[in-house]
């Protein structure tokens, strides 16, 4: 009875039939009822409605605009995927100049509010916008092709949504084992060959973690499509809630977002189907000997300096023109320090409790592979894809008929954002996770060491450049949330975020332009402590 | 208990002081300006130009090479308008320290500065929630009458529909500060301040005199896929229900249908609106008017938009109201209705006339110079209690396969 279960532990498919610590159980069950107020409340809600919500639903014009929203979603994840896998592996395995500034600067795009960037892109693209006046000065263009519908939708939240897909990716290409690739190489494949049958099954799952994130991003996002009049299924939403009487229909509406992102979220988890990829063997770590990119070096810079232009250079040039010509108006500019420290602090609390829960979760869900496991990344997925008015108002309910002392308190706006944001951060660390080899943590145990102690000394240190890019992924999308801070933040909470949607909405240029490019230029500096570091310990360990 | 205007009224000498600076500030900007125009134009061209005036003066004194030269500058700077200067403010609560939370739908940048003003002069601790109207029209009505705030200040007339039932009826001496027109039947709202609807077009393609007499006129294929609307817009839904109201739900539908026809191009609000006019990717938008002196004040004469008050009028040329209610369940209903009753003071309603480029409410201030005077708009006679109907409209427009 001893000695035969313990052959078959090291083939490596115990994992699946140990039952995890209660503990991690009971917090997993915990936040899954977090996650899940959202949902309850939209029950509830569209319940109230009776028959009438639903025959909103059955109309032509609203199958037209899931259409159209789906089209979106499956263009934006492919295009998102396309630029960000090239992107990491540029990052990370060649010997690209200044490669640390630019892993900063391409990551930058996640901190635009989506409302700022389809603004900014309609005033320069515009069929006569910036670009257009340019061109007529010199050789007399009198209008450029409309930028308005699916190709300004498609191209701006493709440039915005990218990053989630590279930072998983990088993440994990910094921690595969050099063995497979040079083995590959050794048997003779090019390095073109060893990338698509080798590097790129192993990175699968953490693609697939991003590409998923960029998809319900998009489903969710409102700003950049309805700026850049694109009509998708979020704009049906808001349009109920414009008539505020139509929460009842709004929320029949969400509950059919929900369960489009749940038939997403199954898709993905098909895709990911049984595999494991892990490290083979707790062998000696080794860094990458980086691949020269001899005469393909200026062509990659140039091509990552014209995503960042994209991105952020030229956003950033038409903010400061606005900027500019608003002063030279003689507008006044706002005082944007406690706007500042509040976004800074909010997001740097918000991005340690999103990690401090991502982290359980994550061992549970890849460790201890369950049912309950299942229902809390499932359920993690819901929140991220339903637009913020949605949640922060689901909050509302719940907060003010079941938990009125911490009603509008930072308390709440943090649970909040736990609920918004938490599979940025989960999906980085299981992908993390997935590549660390159990047997290592096993070896671990034997040698004596408690659970506890495998998760702090093994088992974090292994996964720490993920919970890095987790921890940089939920700081950035803190600082650019708008709907629930304006909500459910308390009283005279004003961050960048929600000063910068103050201005822009009433046509302050100048000052929607100084407090993005602030937002801009304060993510970047967090983000280039906790990415050039390689993740939060090694701060820990250069302070220590 | 507030003071209702028995007692003495004394100025604080903090508000006067504050006025009285912005006024100067004013005033300095135009003498520079005019002043630096006329220097230009001399060195430019060999004119003579009476507008400055240098008087030198010499005199000797007693130590004789001391030389005191005294520059006196004398020149004329055209006044466009005349502001008069108010100097009644009404000291409106006792010191003490009471608080009032507010719920507004205007945006921070156009109304926090005469929300602190209105906290600076009665020690009132001001504590504000800005968010959308419709948001926190929502969010109120999740609330009930749990919700800590005690004013909602909302942007247009649908929001305060929306709420209607929460509110509590507002004094007779609040009511009275604004037009019938203006404010709830019932008093349980009152306007703020007015906005008319209005067609912004691109100035450097038309005249006034080019654009139709009516909303029908846009009819006319040759508006086809030149003109802008905000389906989406609580004010275009506002106007869409005083089209219903006055032209009854058949005629409504014409127009919709007649513009739906002509391809107009879809935005999701007004400000989007006005910059598409001025670069002319549109030639018209239907939109609210303060839009368009908000981009002038920043990107000046140049701008190449203007609005156009429909001349035939009808709902086409409506003016609706942004306006304020106190909550039945408000925890401070007094300093409430003290802040409601400054923003309709002269003080209060001259932030916005010069602020916000907004038509005032309240008898005897005057409309922003800039902004077309509201006795030469064409308005149709709409009460209030017509234009909140949003529920309605929407189903129209639903109907009509103009709103998703």
């Amino acid at each position: 009875m001893a000695s035969i279960p313990s052959v078959e532990r090291l083939s490596g498919s115990f994992t699946a039939r140990r039952s995890p610590p209660v503990g991690l159980t009971l917090l997993a069950l915990a936040v899954t009822a977090l996650l899940l107020l959202p949902v309850i409340y939209l029950g509830i809600r569209s319940f109230d409605s009776g028959t009438e919500a639903w025959q909103l639903l059955m109309r032509p014009r609203i199958a037209a605009v899931i259409g159209r929203s789906l089209l979106l979603v499956v263009s934006v994840t492919v295009v998102a995927t396309a630029l960000a896998v090239p992107i990491a592996w540029l990052l990370t395995r060649t010997d690209l100049p200044g490669r640390r500034v630019w892993t900063v600067v391409m990551v930058l795009p996640l901190v635009i509010p989506s409302f700022v960037y389809a603004l900014v892109a309609g005033t320069a693209l515009g069929p006569r916008g910036l670009l257009q006046q340019g061109l007529e000065a010199v050789f007399g263009v009198p209008e450029l092709p409309s930028i308005y519908g699916f190709p300004g939708a498609l191209l701006a939240l493709a440039l915005l949504t990218y990053p989630y897909v590279l930072l998983p990716t990088m993440a994990a290409l910094r921690r595969l084992d050099p063995a497979l690739e040079e083995v590959s190489r050794c048997l003779g494949r090019g390095a073109l060959r060893t990338f698509a049958t080798v590097t790129l099954p192993a990175l699968r799952p953490a693609i697939a973690a991003g590409a998923l994130l960029a998809a319900l991003y998009t489903l969710s996002d409102f700003g950049a499509v309805s700026l850049l009049r694109y009509e998708t299924f979020t704009a049906a939403i808001f349009v109920q809630y414009q008539s505020a009487f139509d929460r009842a229909a709004a929320a029949a509406l969400s509950l059919v977002l929900v369960a489009a992102a749940i038939a997403i979220v199954a898709l993905e988890a098909r895709s990911r189907g049984r595999s494991r990829y892990h490290a083979l063997g707790p062998g000696p770590r080794r860094e990458f000997r980086p691949i020269p990119l001899k005469r393909w070096r200026w062509p990659a810079v140039a091509g990552l300096g014209l995503v960042a232009f994209a991105t952020t250079g030229g956003p950033a040039a038409v903010l400061v023109y606005w900027l500019l010509r608003g002063l030279a108006a003689g507008e006044a500019l706002l005082e944007l320090a406690q706007p500042l420290a509040n976004s800074v602090w909010v997001s740097l609390v918000a991005a340690a409790i999103l990690l401090v829960v991502a982290i359980p979760i994550g061992v549970l869900l890849v460790r201890y592979p369950s049912p309950i496991a299942r229902l809390v990344e499932r359920g993690s997925y819901v929140g991220f894809a339903l637009p913020g008015i949605t949640v922060a108002i689901a909050f509302i309910f719940f907060g003010i008929n079941l938990a009125r002392p911490i009603y509008q308190t930072l308390v709440l706006l943090l649970a909040a954002y736990v609920v918004l944001f938490l599979p940025t951060t989960l999906g980085a660390v299981r992908a993390g996770l997935l590549q660390v080899d159990p047997r290592t943590e096993e070896a671990a145990r034997t040698l004596g060491k408690s659970p506890r102690q495998v998760l702090w000394r093994v088992t974090i240190p292994a996964v720490r450049g993920s919970l890095a890019a987790g921890a940089a992924m939920a700081f950035l999308l803190v600082m650019k949330e708008l709907p629930a801070a304006l909500l459910l933040g308390p009283i005279g909470f004003r961050t960048l975020a929600t000063v910068t949607w103050a201005a822009a909405d009433e046509a302050f240029f100048a000052q929607a332009a100084s407090s993005s490019l602030l937002l801009i230029l304060v993510a970047s500096l967090p983000l280039a402590l906790i990415l050039a570091r390689r993740g939060p310990i090694g701060i820990l360990r250069a302070a220590a | 208990m507030l003071h209702d205007g028995q007692e003495p009224r004394s100025p604080p000498a903090s508000t006067g002081r504050l006025s009285r600076r912005r006024f100067l500030q004013i005033g300095a900007v135009a003498a520079a300006g005019s002043t630096a125009a006329a220097a230009l134009a001399a060195c430019g061209e060999s004119q003579i130009v009476a507008v400055e005036k240098i008087v030198t003066q010499t005199e000797i004194k007693e130590i004789p090479v001391e030389k005191v030269v005294t520059q006196t500058v004398v020149k004329e700077v055209p006044v466009e308008r005349v502001v008069e200067k108010i100097v009644t403010v009404e000291k409106l609560i006792p010191p003490t320290q009471q608080s009032v939370t507010v719920y507004s739908g205007r945006s921070e940048s156009l109304v926090a500065p005469v929300l602190a003003q209105f906290g600076e002069i009665s020690g009132v601790d001001v504590r504000i929630k800005y968010a959308g109207t419709p948001a926190l029209a929502a969010t109120l009505l999740e609330e009930g009458s749990n919700s800590p705030a005690d004013l909602f200040y909302a942007q247009d007339p649908g929001g305060l529909g929306a709420v209607e039932p929460l509110f509590a009826p507002l004094p007779q001496d609040i009511l009275e500060r604004s037009p019938a027109w203006g404010r709830h039947a019932d008093g349980l709202w009152t306007g703020v301040t007015g906005r008319a609807r209005t067609v912004v077009y691109n100035n450097r393609k038309f005249t006034e005199a080019d654009l139709p007499d009516d909303m029908f006129g846009f009819h006319d294929p040759a508006w086809r896929g030149r003109i802008g609307w905000a389906p989406t817009n609580g004010s275009f839904q506002a106007m869409v229900t005083g089209m219903r109201a006055v032209w009854g739900e058949d005629r409504a539908s014409e127009w919709l249908q007649g513009i739906k026809a002509n391809q107009p191009i879809e935005f999701p609000k007004n400000t989007p609106q006005v910059a598409a006019a001025a670069a002319g990717e549109i030639d018209v938008g239907f939109v609210n008017h303060y839009y368009l002196h908000r981009f002038m004040s920043e990107q000046g004469e140049s701008f190449n938009a203007r609005n156009y008050h429909v001349r035939g009028g009808g709902p086409g040329a409506l003016i609706m109201v942004s306006g304020a209610g106190v909550l039945a369940s408000a925890a401070n209903p007094e300093p409430a209705q003290a802040l409601i009753r400054f923003l309709l003071s002269d003080v209060g309603q001259s932030y916005f006339v010069s602020n916000t480029f907004e038509y005032p409410m309240a008898p005897g201030v005057k409309t922003h110079p800039g902004v077309t005077p509201l006795d030469s708009i064409n308005r149709p006679d709409i009460a209030p209690s017509q234009l909140t109907d949003l529920k309605g409209t929407q189903a129209l427009l639903r109907q009509l396969e103009i709103l998703p």
